[in-house]
C-alpha cells in the first residue's frame, strides 16, 4: 500500500526525534487541509518550541510567532484576512504558560481561528523542563524529585478552562497513541477547521502527545506511559461543542 | 482643496493614519495616548477598518505582527511603560522585516513613572527596541501639523523599507490642539507586498514570515543585508530643521516639544544680540549627522536640550567628536523648562 504525502505538507524532512508524535499530528492537519480543499487560503502560525520549524513543513503560508503569542498573531491575520482559514500549532509551554493570556482571550473574543495544541507534559526543545501540564510527581530536569504540588501547583487543564468561555465553539482532547485514537484525532481536527469555516468561534483540539527523548522512554513505552499517567489527569473527550448545543 | 481643522495631536495622528490607508489598529489603554485609541475606536468601524482592544500591550503588538504579515497597513500606540512591553514584539517585527507604525507618546519614567510629558525613551527608541542587531526608523514631530505629515511618511517608509517605524511624541504633543491641513501631506511610492501571508491561492510557493535562522552564517548574512538597507535609510531619509545656523556661535539641539521651547529661547537670545541657532532632528534614527557635522567646524559650542537627564546628547557628542564643547540642559520626571529658564542657560554658557 502506497501512502502519499498530503499536498499540504512540503517535501522537507521533519526534524523530530524518533517516536515523537508531532509527525503524526502534522500529517493529520495536512490531510484535513487537503480534504477541505483550503490549502490556498490557509495561514498557519508556528510557535516557539519543538514545532518551531512547522513553517517549513506546511505548504500553506506560514508565520513564526514569538513564544506564546501565536493566538495574538493569528488574531491579527484573521482580522486582516477574514476569508483565510487561520490555525496555530502550539505546545504546552507556549500555550499554557507564557501564552496563557493570549490563549484565554482568543476564547473570550470568540476569535474565529483553530488551535492545535500539543500536550506532552514537558518542555521538549530546551531539554525536558517542567511544563504547565507536567503532572504530579513527574520527573523533569527542573523537578528532579518529581513535580511537587506544594511547590509548583497543579497542571493546567486547557480544554476544561477554555470550555468555560462563551467564545469557545469547540474544545476536544484527543490522543494519537493508537490507530483508533489517531482516527478520532483526525475527525476532531476536521471538525475544528470546519467550525472555523462556518464562523462559529474559537476551536481547539488538544492532542495528548509523547516525548520519548525527554521522558527517557522508548517510543512504545512512552505510549503506554501516556495511557497510564496522562489520560487519567487529562481525560479524552469533547469539552465544548456549540454545534451540538445548537441542535438540541 | 485646503481644509483647516483644529485637532489634538493624538486625534490628528489617528486621522492621518486612517487617511493614508491604515485599516487595522490594535491598542491597549494608557495615559497619555488614550485619545488616539478612542478616536480609532470611534472612526474605524465607520470607515471600513478595525479597532481592536487587546488584552495587553504584548498581545496588541503581536496582533500588529499578524496583520502586518497579512499585508495590511497597521498601527498600535502606547506610552512609555507600554512600549517596554511591546519591545519583544518590535524585535520580532524587525527580525521578520514587517512594516508597521508604532506610536510612543512618552511620559516620565522609569517604572510607572508619571503621566506628564517626557523624552526619556530616546535611548530605547534609537538603541534598544527589543533585543538583537536592528533598528526601527524613529520620527519626532514637533507640531500637530508635523504629526499629520510624519504619520503619513511613517506608513510610506515602513512599506518602502519593510521595517517598523516609531513616531516618538510626548504627552504635550498628544494633548495640544493646533490648526492642521490634511491636504498638504505629500505621499511616496510604495512597493507591492508580494511577500505577505494572504493564502497561496495554490498559485505560488508558500510565503514564510519568520525571524528564526538557526544557521549562524544565514543569520549573519541576513543581518548584514538589513544593515545595507539601514545604510540607505541613513543616507537618504535623515530629516531635520535648521534655524539661524549661518552665523551661529551656540547651537541648540532639541527635538519634539523641547524644540519649540528652544525656538522661543533662541528668539529671545537673538533679540539680545546673541548668535544662537537651532538644529531640530525630525528623524531620531537615522540621526541627522550632516548639519551637526558641518556646524562643528564653525560653532563655538553646542547645547543639547531634552526632557531627560541627557540621552540624545550622546548622539550629538558622537557627531561633534570633540571639535567643540557639547553641553546639556534638561528637565525630567514630567517637568518642562520655560524659555526664560533656557535663556538663562544660554547666557551663562555664552558668558553673558
Amino acid at each position: 500500500m502506497a501512502i502519499k504525502r498530503p499536498h499540504a505538507l512540503t517535501d522537507v524532512e521533519l526534524h523530530y526525534c524518533p517516536g515523537c508524535t508531532h509527525g503524526i499530528v502534522h500529517r493529520l492537519v495536512a490531510e484535513v487541509i487537503d480534504e477541505l480543499g483550503i490549502e490556498g487560503k490557509t495561514v498557519g502560525v508556528a510557535p516557539v518550541g519543538c514545532s518551531v520549524f512547522a513553517y517549513n513543513y506546511f505548504n500553506c503560508d506560514m508565520i513564526e510567532a514569538p513564544h506564546g503569542r501565536a493566538p495574538a498573531v493569528a488574531t491579527g491575520v484573521k482580522r486582516a484576512r477574514p476569508e483565510c482559514a487561520v490555525f496555530t500549532y502550539q505546545g504546552d509551554g507556549d500555550l499554557a504558560a507564557i501564552g496563557t493570556a493570549e490563549t484565554v482571550h482568543v476564547g473570550a473574543r470568540g476569535e474565529n481561528i483553530t488551535i492545535i495544541f500539543i500536550n506532552n507534559a514537558i518542555y521538549g526543545m530546551t531539554g525536558g523542563q517542567m511544563a504547565p501540564t507536567t503532572i504530579a510527581n513527574q520527573v523533569t530536569t527542573t523537578t528532579p524529585y518529581g513535580r511537587s504540588l506544594q511547590v509548583n501547583g497543579n497542571p493546567v487543564k486547557v480544554c476544561e478552562m477554555l470550555a468555560t468561555l462563551d467564545g469557545t465553539a469547540y474544545a476536544e482532547r484527543v490522543s494519537v497513541d493508537c490507530v483508533k485514537n489517531v482516527m478520532a484525532a483526525k475527525k476532531a481536527i476536521k471538525k475544528a477547521f470546519t467550525m472555523q469555516l462556518e464562523g462559529k468561534g474559537l476551536s481547539i483540539v488538544e492532542v495528548l502527545s509523547t516525548c520519548p527523548t525527554n521522558w527517557g522512554l522508548a517510543p512504545n513505552a512512552a505510549m503506554q506511559w501516556l495511557r497510564d499517567n496522562l489520560m487519567p489527569v487529562f481525560p479524552l473527550g469533547v469539552y465544548k461543542d456549540v454545534s451540538k448545543e445548537e441542535s438540541k | 482643496m485646503s481644509e483647516k481643522v483644529l485637532m489634538k495631536g493624538n486625534e490628528a495622528l489617528a486621522e492621518a493614519a486612517i487617511r493614508c490607508g491604515c485599516t487595522h489598529f490594535f491598542g491597549y489603554p494608557i495615559t497619555p495616548q488614550t485619545e488616539l485609541s478612542e478616536y480609532m475606536a470611534k472612526q474605524m468601524p465607520k470607515r471600513g477598518g478595525l479597532y481592536l482592544q487587546a488584552e495587553s500591550e504584548i498581545a496588541a503588538i503581536n496582533m500588529v505582527l499578524g496583520a502586518a504579515s497579512a499585508g495590511v497597513r497597521v498601527m498600535t500606540s502606547s506610552s512609555s511603560p507600554g512600549i517596554s512591553l511591546k519591545c519583544e514584539g518590535i524585535s520580532y517585527l524587525i527580525g521578520s522585516d514587517l512594516p508597521c507604525v508604532i506610536v510612543n507618546m512618552q511620559r516620565g519614567g522609569p517604572g510607572l513613572g508619571g503621566i506628564q510629558p517626557a523624552q526619556s525613551d530616546y535611548f530605547q527608541a534609537t538603541r534598544a527596541l527589543g533585543h538583537g542587531d536592528g533598528h526601527a526608523i524613529v520620527l519626532a514631530p514637533a507640531t500637530v501639523q508635523e504629526v499629520v505629515n510624519t504619520t503619513t511618511l511613517a506608513f510610506d517608509l515602513a512599506d518602502i523599507y519593510r521595517t517598523p517605524v516609531m513616531i516618538l511624541g510626548d504627552g504635550a504633543l498628544g494633548q495640544m490642539m493646533e490648526p492642521i491641513d490634511f491636504a498638504e501631506v505629500p505621499r511616496r511610492q510604495c512597493p507591492a507586498k508580494d511577500w505577505a501571508c494572504t493564502g497561496t491561492g495554490m498559485k505560488r510557493p508558500h510565503n514564510i514570515v519568520n525571524s528564526l535562522y538557526i544557521q549562524p552564517e544565514d543569520l549573519e548574512r541576513l543581518v548584514e543585508e538589513r544593515f545595507e538597507r539601514y545604510a540607505k535609510i541613513e543616507a537618504e531619509e535623515a530629516l531635520w530643521e535648521e534655524q539661524n545656523t549661518e552665523d551661529t556661535e551656540l547651537v541648540l539641539v532639541a527635538y519634539g516639544i523641547t524644540a519649540r521651547i528652544a525656538k522661543s529661547a533662541m528668539n529671545m537670545a537673538r533679540e539680545k544680540g546673541l548668535k544662537v541657532g537651532l538644529v531640530r532632528p525630525i528623524t531620531l534614527w537615522p540621526f541627522p549627522k550632516k548639519p551637526l557635522d558641518k556646524l562643528s567646524a564653525t560653532a563655538k559650542r553646542f547645547l543639547c536640550v531634552e526632557l531627560s537627564m541627557g540621552q540624545m546628547v550622546e548622539d550629538v557628542r558622537l557627531v561633534v567628536n570633540g571639535r567643540a564643547p557639547v553641553d546639556f540642559f534638561g528637565r525630567t520626571g514630567g517637568m518642562l523648562m520655560t524659555p526664560a529658564e533656557l535663556l538663562a542657560q544660554i547666557e551663562e554658557r555664552m558668558g553673558k
